[in-house]
């Protein structure tokens, strides 16, 4: 890869965590009426009780932050400057806490479940698309087309909600909430990761059945145009075993817009699967945002949103600069 | 009459759109003609007991604060539709324009709008919506939520009209209808828009299913309009009030029916289209 290309896609790297950020500043200052910010510390304030000394203090870091008495632009340069030092301020709703310490609690959780479940799904799915346009397969892999798209085409959330029902109210088999078992205290024991992998099974369980299908669809498509190409029937010719034909020439060939999409999906895992965390109450971000959206706890939610763009941002970057290396033919000169 | 069996005589050719579009009229026709048969103020809460199981009065149950539920679905399916069609048509609109600009002239145009299109896209789309819609969560209408829906449809449509518009560009009948005299914009009406219409039908259902996606989520993250009932906003109060755990069924249950059946019925549509748009599709399948 030149040296251009990789100051451009750099640079537009810089760009959308740029707008990203300034998109956070400007938000909040477009709504309608008051700032909400403000408007929902007044409203504590308001409330008062034995929580006012926190409610002042924060007030006072809220102007101080961001410098009201000070001119717009001044404003957004010390903003930008916190960002840069990922200061994203404190939690309204569990003052004092730092925003980035909930956010860095949060994560393991959720780029485990989400890192293991996507894995998963884009192992069975891909192997299931190639054997579902394998002319040689048995033919219930046919019969299994229908089912697939109709998965691909249910949001994942409603998955979960079927299986708490399932598992949680008819058969009482796994946990249905938690990341552990209440009481339990983290360590490092073999009884407390058994606990956790028992309490991730119906959430990752949710997260592969709607991924399979997308996964299967999008190889089944690949493969049914590889099986068109000359060297598929010249190395059925040579008399090839067609195990070697199916691996080695056919999924081969196919499988790598599957990988790109991996890549993209890859850098979702950390802004999570959220509805599915609150479904199953999973410690992870997804159930840190929707604690910070119920309880109007603004910088929260700015916070995790800021940084997940920025991870996926840096997966998509990530992607370009690895791309060339798998495949040959991609390379990033100008034409 | 004779439409109408042309029609269906297609339609049994194309199972896939057939049998969308069935499904579709099912839930439409529940919204449309259920509207007659309950009394719409149901939907409000404390309008019948709180948390009863299915009766003949009430055959979808009442929800913790004495929805009555079935009112409640009637009154959400023309909703979720609403956003999902107005977000679509302003998204597909823009991208049209977009595309075709991008696409036609090319240039700086094209330049800049491939930029800001492909910038964008690696934008997770979810995430900016929740930013926007909790800071403005108290003026949230249904017509506020398919515009805000709306401002992150619009780069898939720009992105892959715009390649359409690059292949059709070159095709000999543009070629045949620069030499006869037309001018662009009769070149875009008459020779590319008629062309590009499956394909754009196609475009629109997908557009249509990512925005009440995205709605519906939205809305089970408490972050819908406040004040209608919205089927992602009984899904929200169903998961808050453990509906799941305390077994009451037919608060969940429904809804989630309903959101299944659509988004199926939109997937069969879709992809009933885009075999009209593309015949080679026909064989593959």
């Amino acid at each position: 890869m030149n040296v251009g290309a990789l100051a451009r896609r750099l640079g537009l790297f810089v760009v959308v965590i740029w707008a990203a950020a300034s998109f956070n500043f400007i938000v909040p200052r477009l709504a309608p009426g008051r700032d909400p910010i403000q408007q929902r510390l007044g409203q504590m304030a308001a409330q008062g009780g034995y929580q006012q000394q926190g409610i002042d203090a924060m007030v006072k870091a809220y102007q101080a932050r961001f410098g009201l008495d000070q001119p717009l632009w001044k404003q957004y340069l010390s903003y930008l400057g916190d960002i840069a030092r990922l200061d994203f301020g404190t939690s309204i709703a569990l003052f004092p806490t730092k925003v980035s310490d909930l956010i860095i609690h949060a994560l393991p959780w959720t780029i485990g479940l989400l890192l293991m479940s996507t894995l998963l799904a884009f192992t069975i799915g891909t192997l299931l698309g190639a054997l579902m346009a394998w002319p040689r397969s048995p033919r219930l892999f046919q019969y299994l087309v229908a089912p697939l798209m109709t998965l691909s085409a249910v949001p994942y959330y409603l998955l979960g909600l079927i299986l708490v029902y399932v598992f949680g109210v008819i058969v009482k088999v796994f946990p249905i909430s938690g990341g552990y078992s209440t009481g339990a205290v983290p360590n490092l024991s073999m009884a407390f990761a058994w606990d956790i992998v028992k309490h991730s099974i119906l959430p990752a369980l949710s997260i592969v059945l709607a991924g399979v299908g997308f996964w299967a669809m999008g190889m089944r498509a690949m493969m049914v145009t590889v099986e068109g190409e000359g060297y598929m029937l010249l190395a059925d010719a040579h008399g090839l075993k067609p195990r070697t034909i199916f691996f080695q020439y056919g999924m081969r060939n196919a499988i790598l817009p599957q990988f790109t999409a991996l890549a993209l999906s890859l850098g979702y895992i950390v802004s999570g699967s959220i509805l599915v965390e609150v479904i199953f109450t999973y410690p992870g971000i997804g159930s840190v945002l929707y604690r910070a959206i119920s309880g109007a706890d603004f910088f929260v939610i700015y916070g995790v949103v800021f940084m997940i763009v920025v991870a996926i941002g840096l997966a998509t970057l990530l992607i370009d600069l690895v791309y060339p290396l798998l495949d040959p033919r991609i390379t990033y000169e100008r034409t | 009459m004779a439409s109408l069996s042309a029609f269906w005589r297609y339609g049994r050719r194309n199972p896939k759109l057939l049998g969308g579009l069935l499904l579709i009229l099912v839930i439409v026709l529940i919204g449309l003609v259920g509207r007659f048969f309950v009394n719409l103020d149901d939907a409000r809460p404390i309008s019948a007991m709180p948390e009863m199981s299915p009766t003949w009065e009430h055959p979808f149950g009442t929800d913790g604060v004495g929805r009555d539920l079935f009112t409640v679905m009637v009154a959400a399916i023309p909703l979720a539709l609403e956003v999902g069609l107005l977000a679509g048509a302003v998204g597909l609109g823009i991208g049209t324009i977009l595309g075709f600009i991008a696409g036609y002239k090319g240039g700086m145009a094209d330049n800049i709008i491939r930029g800001v299109v492909d910038t964008l896209l690696t934008v997770p789309g979810l995430v900016v919506l929740i930013t926007i819609t909790a800071s403005i969560k108290s003026v949230l209408s249904v017509e506020v939520m398919a515009l805000v829906v709306a401002s992150l449809a619009w780069m898939w449509p720009t992105r892959t009209i715009r390649s359409q518009v690059l292949t059709m560009r070159e095709r000999a009948y543009v070629k045949m209808a620069k030499l006869n005299g037309l001018s662009t914009m009769e070149i875009i009406w008459q020779e590319l828009l008629p062309n590009l219409l499956p394909y754009l039908g196609a475009s629109y259902v997908g557009a249509v299913s990512s925005a009440i996606l995205a709605s519906i989520g939205l809305e089970a993250l408490g972050l819908g309009p406040q004040n209608e009932p919205t089927i992602g906003m009984t899904i929200y109060w169903a998961i808050a009030n453990t509906s799941l755990i305390r077994g009451i069924w037919w608060w969940w249950l429904p809804p989630i029916l309903f959101v299944i059946m659509l988004f199926i019925g939109l997937f069969m549509i879709s992809a009933g289209l885009d075999e009209v748009a593309n015949p080679r599709l026909r064989r593959t399948v």
